[in-house]
C-alpha cells in the first residue's frame, strides 16, 4: 500500500453477511446490541422528531433516516474527554454523547437553551454556517495540543461542506500543525438537491486529505461496526500522537436535507427505494438473529422501552417555561455593559407596560 | 559628474531609518546594481543599490547613524578623476509640492511636538512614564501578559520568525517560543477559525490580522461564530480572544488595502470594539482586551506605530473598555475622534484655540461598547458636536453618534451635528486624490466652524 492508497473498510454486507474477520471488540455480542440499541433509538427518535415538525410542535429538523450507523458508530468510538464539533444532522451522536432528549428538542424546539449541555459540556453548540466547525477543531485540538492533553477534536462535515475552503484550510492546518483532531466526511451522496457526482470530481473525498499528508480512509456507513472500528482507529492515532485522518463515511440519505425540503422534486424514487436494502439497521438485525443474539421479542421490548424514554423526554421539554423577554440580553456578554443594561431596562419596561394594558 | 545619493523610503509611510552598514569604502569603484549599503527600519532591512557607475567619493552619514530622515544626501558618487570634496552637499530637498490640502496623515511628526498642556492626563496614573512607540506600547502588552497566563499565544502570518508584518511581535518568539507565538499558513479564514476554536477550547488567543483588509475573509468566524456563541450557547462557551491589527488608511495602496472597518464591527452584537490613538491607549486597551472574557475587536494604525507617546511605567496600567478620554478639556464644541483622527482633533483644536473657539476633544478609545455618557455629558457642556472619522460616512461611527445625540441631548444643542468622515469613495490610489479623500486639520476646523456659526 502506497501512502495515496484510500483503504475501504466494511465487514457487514447489506444481507447481514461477515464479508471479513470482524475486529475484536464486534466479537462480543454485548457490544453490538449495544449498538444496535442506539441505532433503533436514532430510527424511533427520528421519526419521532420528524413527525412533531409535521403536527407542528416544532419549527423545523434535519433528519437522518438511514445515516444511523454513521453518527453512532463514530460517537461511540469517541471518547467522554474527547470533544465533538457536529453539524446540525448529528442528532443521534449528540444522544450518545449525553445531551438529553429535553435539551435536544429545546434547540429544534428554538430555544438557546437547547445548546446548554448538562452532559458534554464542551461539545460544541450546533452551527449552521457549512465548516466553519472544522477549522474550530483544529483550535481545539491545538489546545488540546499545547496542555498535553490526551483528547482528540472529532469534527463531521457533509460531502457539499467538503467542498468549502474551511475545510481544505482546516486539513492543511492540521497536517501542517499534527494536531489530535479526526475530520469525518458524512458522505451521504446529496447536498440538498446536487448529487455527489456533481459536487466534485475527485474519485473518493477522502483523498483530499492526501494533498495536505493526512491519510483518508473510506468506510462503508451503513456498517456500524466499520464505523466503528475505523474512527476508533482514527481516535487512538490522534490521541497517541499520530496526527490527523480524513475519514470518508460513505451512506445515503433517505429522506429530504430537512423538513423544510422535498427531496422527491429532484430525486428519482427508484433510486430510493435501491439504498432502502442497504439501510443499517437490518443488516445488523440480520446477522444478530442469526448469531441467536436478537429475536422478535427483544426488538418488541426495545422498541416499547425507546417510545416511552421518548415520550418522558418530550414531556420534559413541553414542561419548561417560556424564558422571560429580558432573556434576549442573557450571555451576549460575559458581563452585560451598561448601554446594553439600558435597553434591557427598556425592554422591562414595555413589556410590564403592555401586560397592565392587557395588551401582552 | 557627482551624483549624490540619498536616504531611500521603503514604504510610503518611512520617515527615517537606520544607515546600518556600508558596503563599499570611500574610493572604491562602484557599478549601477551594486550594493553600497544596508539601511534598516523597524520594519525591515533593504540594501541600496548605486544607480550610477563611478567611484564612491564620500560618504556623508556614517553607518550606525540612527533615524536618518528619508531624502537626505548619504554619500556621493563621482566620475573617476572627480574630486569629491568640491561637491558642494545640498539640504534635504523640501517635499514637493501638492496640491490642497496635504494629507495630515503623511505630515505627522514621528515625535509629537512639545507636551500640550491642555491635554488632560490620565486620572487614575500618577506614577513614571516613559516614550514608547505605539510599536512597542503593543508588543509589551503582550508580552506582560503572556508573562503572567501561560494559557495566551499568539498568531497570524509572519508573527513569529519576521517579528511582525510590522515588527509588533519584536523578541515575543524568542521569548515564548514556538508554541506560543506561532506562524500560520496564509488563510485568513482557517487561522480565525483555529483561533475562536482555541478559545472556545480554553485558551486565550491573540489572532493579528497583518491589516483587517484581509479580516473579511474571516468574518464568518468572526460574526457567526466569535460574536454568537456565548449566546447560542446559553452562557457556556465564551471567546476570550483578541483579533487585532492595523486598521484604516495606510499610504498609497489603494482602495483594497485602505479602510477603516470601526463600523462594521461596532454594529455586531457580542463583540467589543477598541481603537486606540496613542501609546497609553495601545499598551493600557490591549493588556484589557487580553484579559477580557469577550472577544475583541482592536483596531491598530500602521501611521500609528512609529509615533511615540508617554506611557506609563507600570505592568497593572490598564485602560478600561467601554470608557472614552477627554483628551482636551474645553467649553464651545465637542470634537469626536478615535485612533489617529485624535492627532487630527487636537490639531484642529489648536488651531480653533487661535482663533477663540475652545474646544473639547473626545478620544472614543471604545467603540462598542460606546462611552454614551462621556460623550453626552460633554455635548450638554458645549452644545456643538463635530465627529471624525476615516470611515466613510453612511452608517458610520458618526453617524452612531448623531443618533445618540438625538436621543439623550437633543434639548442641549445649538447647531445640528456635523461629521467629518472619509469620502463615500473606495480609496483612490492616485496621491493627491487619496490626501483629498481623508479628513485632515482643515476639514475639522471647517466643519466646527460650521456650527459654531463661524
Amino acid at each position: 500500500m502506497t501512502d495515496l492508497d484510500i483503504p475501504y473498510t466494511r465487514y457487514l454486507d447489506p444481507e447481514g453477511e461477515v464479508t471479513t474477520e470482524l475486529p475484536a471488540f464486534a466479537q462480543d455480542q454485548s457490544k453490538l446490541i449495544e449498538l444496535y440499541r442506539r441505532m433503533t433509538f436514532a430510527r424511533r427518535y427520528d421519526g419521532k422528531l420528524t413527525a412533531m415538525q409535521r403536527t407542528g410542535r416544532i419549527p423545523s429538523y434535519a433528519p437522518e433516516l438511514g445515516e444511523e450507523a454513521v453518527r453512532v458508530g463514530y460517537a461511540t468510538a469517541m471518547k467522554k474527554e474527547d470533544v465533538l464539533l457536529g453539524t446540525y444532522r448529528d442528532t443521534a451522536a449528540m444522544i450518545v454523547r449525553g445531551v438529553t432528549i429535553d435539551e435536544d428538542l429545546m434547540f429544534w424546539g428554538g430555544d438557546e437553551r437547547g445548546n446548554v449541555y448538562a452532559g458534554p459540556a464542551e461539545d460544541f453548540p450546533l452551527t449552521t454556517p457549512i465548516a466553519t466547525q472544522t477549522t474550530q477543531a483544529v483550535g481545539v485540538a491545538y489546545a488540546f495540543k499545547l496542555r498535553g492533553e490526551k483528547r482528540v477534536a472529532v469534527t463531521t462535515i457533509g460531502d457539499g461542506g467538503s467542498s468549502k475552503g474551511d475545510f481544505y484550510e482546516a486539513m492543511n492546518f492540521a497536517g501542517a500543525w499534527h494536531v489530535p483532531v479526526v475530520f469525518i466526511i458524512i458522505n451521504n451522496q446529496w447536498a440538498i438537491s446536487m448529487p455527489r457526482e456533481r459536487q466534485s470530481a475527485a474519485k473518493t473525498l477522502a483523498q483530499k486529505g492526501l494533498a495536505v499528508g493526512i491519510p483518508g480512509e473510506q468506510v462503508d456507513g451503513n456498517d456500524v461496526i466499520a464505523v466503528h472500528d475505523v474512527v476508533s482507529r482514527a481516535l487512538e492515532k490522534a490521541r497517541s500522537g499520530g496526527g490527523p485522518t480524513v475519514v470518508e463515511v460513505i451512506t445515503y440519505r433517505l429522506t429530504d436535507h430537512s423538513t423544510a425540503d422535498d427531496a422527491s422534486r429532484y430525486r428519482d424514487p427508484d433510486e430510493v427505494s435501491a439504498h432502502w436494502k442497504n439501510e443499517p439497521l437490518i443488516r445488523l438485525r440480520t446477522y444478530l438473529s442469526e448469531s441467536q443474539a436478537w429475536n422478535k421479542e427483544d426488538e418488541e421490548n426495545l422498541i416499547t422501552t425507546i417510545d416511552q424514554e421518548i415520550e418522558d423526554g418530550i414531556a420534559e421539554y413541553e414542561a419548561q417555561e417560556e424564558l422571560p423577554p429580558e432573556a434576549m440580553f442573557d450571555h451576549m456578554f460575559a458581563e452585560l455593559p451598561t448601554d446594553l443594561k439600558d435597553q434591557r431596562e427598556a425592554v422591562m419596561a414595555e413589556f410590564s407596560n403592555s401586560e397592565e394594558n392587557g395588551h401582552g | 559628474m557627482a551624483n549624490q545619493v540619498l536616504m531611500p523610503a521603503l514604504s510610503p509611510t518611512m520617515t527615517e531609518g537606520t544607515l546600518a552598514k556600508w558596503l563599499k569604502k570611500e574610493g572604491d569603484a562602484v557599478q549601477s546594481g551594486d550594493v553600497l549599503a544596508e539601511i534598516e527600519t523597524d520594519k525591515a532591512t533593504m540594501e541600496l543599490e548605486a544607480v550610477d557607475d563611478g567611484i564612491l567619493g564620500k560618504i556623508i552619514v556614517a553607518e550606525g547613524s540612527e533615524g536618518v530622515a528619508v531624502n537626505t544626501p548619504i554619500a556621493v558618487i563621482v566620475d573617476e578623476g572627480e574630486d569629491a570634496t568640491s561637491v558642494e552637499i545640498s539640504a534635504p530637498p523640501p517635499p514637493e509640492p501638492s496640491p490642497d490640502p496635504e494629507p495630515e496623515v503623511q505630515a505627522a511628526p514621528a515625535q509629537p511636538a512639545a507636551p500640550k498642556p491642555a491635554i488632560v492626563s490620565e486620572d487614575a496614573y500618577t506614577g513614571a512614564t516613559i516614550s514608547l512607540t505605539v510599536r512597542e506600547a503593543l508588543r509589551d502588552a503582550m508580552a506582560e501578559e503572556m508573562r503572567s497566563d501561560d494559557t495566551i499565544f499568539l498568531m497570524g502570518e509572519e508573527v513569529a520568525e519576521y517579528q511582525g508584518a510590522y515588527k509588533i511581535s519584536q523578541g515575543l518568539l524568542e521569548e515564548f517560543g514556538g508554541k506560543r507565538v506561532i506562524d500560520t499558513p496564509i488563510t485568513e479564514h482557517g487561522f480565525t477559525g483555529l483561533g475562536v476554536g482555541a478559545a472556545f477550547g480554553g485558551l486565550k488567543p491573540i489572532v493579528e490580522f497583518m491589516t483587517f483588509n484581509f479580516a473579511m475573509q474571516a468574518m464568518d468566524h468572526l460574526i457567526n461564530s466569535a460574536a454568537k456563541t456565548l449566546y447560542m450557547s446559553g452562557g457556556q462557551m465564551g471567546c476570550p480572544a483578541v483579533f487585532r491589527g492595523a486598521n484604516g488608511a495606510a499610504a498609497g495602496v489603494a482602495a483594497q488595502h485602505s479602510q477603516c472597518y470601526a463600523s462594521w464591527f461596532a454594529h455586531v452584537p457580542g463583540l467589543k470594539v477598541v481603537s486606540p490613538y496613542s501609546g497609553e491607549d495601545a499598551k493600557g486597551l490591549l493588556k484589557s482586551a487580553i484579559r477580557d472574557p469577550n472577544p475583541i475587536i482592536f483596531l491598530e494604525n500602521e501611521i500609528l506605530y512609529g509615533q511615540s507617546f508617554e506611557v506609563p511605567d507600570d505592568d497593572d496600567f490598564t485602560v478600561p473598555i467601554g470608557k472614552a478620554k477627554i483628551e482636551r478639556s474645553g467649553s464651545d464644541i465637542t470634537i469626536i475622534a478615535y485612533s489617529i483622527m485624535v492627532g487630527v482633533a487636537l490639531e484642529a483644536a489648536e488651531t480653533l484655540a487661535s482663533e477663540g473657539i475652545d474646544a473639547e476633544v473626545i478620544n472614543l478609545r471604545s467603540l462598542r461598547p460606546l462611552d454614551i455618557d462621556t460623550i453626552v455629558t460633554s455635548i450638554k457642556k458645549t452644545n456643538r458636536v463635530v465627529s471624525v472619522e476615516e470611515g466613510w460616512p453612511v452608517a458610520g461611527m458618526g453617524s452612531e453618534i448623531a443618533a445618540i445625540t438625538m436621543e439623550h441631548a437633543f434639548d442641549y444643542l445649538d447647531a445640528p451635528v456635523n461629521r467629518v468622515c472619509g469620502e463615500d469613495v473606495p480609496m483612490p490610489y492616485a496621491r493627491n486624490l487619496e490626501a483629498a479623500t481623508l479628513p485632515n486639520v482643515d476639514k475639522v476646523v471647517t466643519a466646527a466652524k460650521a456650527v459654531c456659526y463661524r
